[in-house]
């Protein structure tokens, strides 16, 4: 049910019935990575190119996600999915795989909210009884595509940030065990006209904001509903100015309850600059983090802000700005 | 200049979150990275002066047809180091130290065609080989080109 301007209320409160968080060899050393499923040493896998590599870490997140549902694959209505890559191929190509009726899925690095949002949607207007929705990011797949190659010698900014490798999947339904998905804000596109595919935090963290305060203002919520309201990947940098603006426009959230995806998933001591970032980072920290601390009652209401940049390495050539998105969804324990 | 033309587009909204944010980003250690760089550099620089002399005493190369092979082995060692995948974090922590020497050079290369192996020998390697490093060159001849018709010019007036 539509609430306000941008927010549904998802009356029957879809249950995220089972999830999978597949990681590569830097999330295997990061500081959650006990709570992935599965965790790759090697950034090929095993195949022959970082595309078919993504590919596999999709495929795997999903396969986790289905078995631990105990759904079979003709259960599943439909399957929503998104990813980075051009003409989102890491997407079609697993959906021919797992052969679900499939829509696929743009939303940069918030696709991983814009499909769980639309899931709960399918599912609460009675369209669907399971949806499956994934994401996921390759971090040599996504530099070859937007940067430079992997092994070329280019000095990054301390803003820079590090895009996961992994990948995460949930399946949505009707009915079973588990966190539910209670409401959710779409973002608007938001342009502060910075330009720097180097400084991506700084660029979505007023899309961020202005999706947490659409979220309260439709919902008629503030910060003290929820345990926990993590952004998606803005980083070090991009967290903090978030933070900052909410506390300029008067509703700030305190600190002990306001996090990041992109800060939470690595440790300091790695070599990440502000951050990861990527659809991945959003999926797995959620999928495995968030989830696995809703289940054992650790945290019982969380808002998850996914962060999209949506540029090209065409627009950023042609010297466009980052137009930036994000996406909230509400997971609440029961 | 075109930073102004930019900034004079941008609305007031965004002139003031732009400051607001440029306010908490961490600047670019531009001391550092340049003293990196020199050192770095310096090394290069100076592990190549040591491969000329090599030359001249080893093989009977002079000062000036010692370059060629010099060049050859400094070429080499980046081309492995770049397939060895240390490259990248040496140049992470040396910047334009290790962009500027032709080791730079090559590790655009060979990064590029290692990158697009998957695409295939044709469309993939020898095709993308100069993505990172054609701009190099066009650069590079125009600007010999340019420097060649001064020298001439000037010798054509009865200069130097």
């Amino acid at each position: 049910m539509l609430k306000g301007q941008q927010s549904w209320l998802f009356q029957s409160r879809p249950v995220i019935r089972a999830t999978g968080a597949v990681g590569g060899p830097f999330e295997a050393e990061g500081a959650i990575a006990e709570d992935f499923d599965l965790l790759h040493g090697d950034i090929w896998l095993g195949e022959t190119s970082f595309e078919k590599a993504e590919k596999k870490l999709m495929e795997q997140a999903c396969e986790i996600a289905i078995e631990r549902s105990g759904l079979k694959k003709e259960d599943l209505q439909f399957f929503l999915c998104g990813d980075l890559m051009n003409q989102i191929i890491t997407s079609s190509f697993t959906a021919r795989t797992i052969g679900v009726p499939f829509l696929g899925l743009y939303g940069a690095c918030s696709s991983a909210m814009e499909g769980l949002a639309l899931a709960s949607l399918l599912v609460d207007g009675g369209y669907a009884r399971n949806v499956l929705a994934a994401t996921s990011s390759h971090n040599a797949a996504a530099e070859k595509q937007f940067r430079y190659p992997t092994e070329y010698g280019s000095q990054k900014p301390p803003t820079a940030q590090w895009t996961v490798t992994g990948a995460g999947a949930a399946v949505v339904s009707v009915e079973g065990d588990g966190p539910r998905v209670t409401a959710a804000t779409i973002g608007r596109v938001v342009d502060m006209g910075l330009s720097d595919p180097f400084n991506m935090g700084a660029a979505m963290a007023p899309a961020a904001v202005d999706t947490i305060e659409a979220h309260f203002r439709d919902l008629g919520r503030d910060h003290a509903y929820y345990d926990l309201i993590a952004t998606g990947d803005l980083g070090r940098l991009g967290h903090q100015i978030a933070a900052d603006l909410l506390e300029k426009h008067g509703a700030p959230i305190p600190k002990e309850k306001f996090t990041d995806c992109g800060v939470l998933i690595y440790k300091k001591e790695q070599p990440v600059f502000a951050g990861g970032s990527g659809c991945a980072c959003s999926a797995t920290v959620t999928y495995g983090h968030f989830l696995k601390k809703l289940r054992k009652g650790e945290l019982r209401k969380i808002l998850v802000v996914a962060t999209g940049a949506l540029l090209s390495p065409i627009s950023y050539q042609q010297k466009e700005s980052i137009p930036c998105i994000a996406h909230a969804v509400a997971i609440e324990n029961e | 200049m075109s930073n102004r033309k930019k900034k004079k587009k941008l609305t007031p909204a965004q002139q003031e979150y732009q400051r607001f944010a440029k306010a908490r980003e961490m600047k670019r250690p531009v001391w550092s990275n340049a003293l990196r760089a020199f050192i770095a550099g310096g090394i290069i620089c100076a592990i190549g002066q040591g491969i000329q002399e090599f030359f001249i005493k080893y093989f009977n190369f002079t000062e000036v047809t010692a370059g060629n092979p010099t060049v050859a082995v400094l070429i080499f060692i980046s081309v492995l180091l770049t397939g060895f995948g240390i490259y990248d974090h040496i140049a992470q922590w040396a910047g334009a130290g290790t962009a500027v020497p032709v080791t730079g050079f090559a590790n655009s290369v060979v990064s590029a065609a290692m990158e697009h192996r998957s695409e295939g020998l044709v469309l993939g390697v020898s095709a993308k080989m100069f993505e990172l490093a054609g701009s190099v060159i066009v650069f590079g001849v125009f600007a010999a080109f340019v420097v060649a018709l001064i020298k001439l010019t000037i010798k054509a007036l009865g200069g130097i």
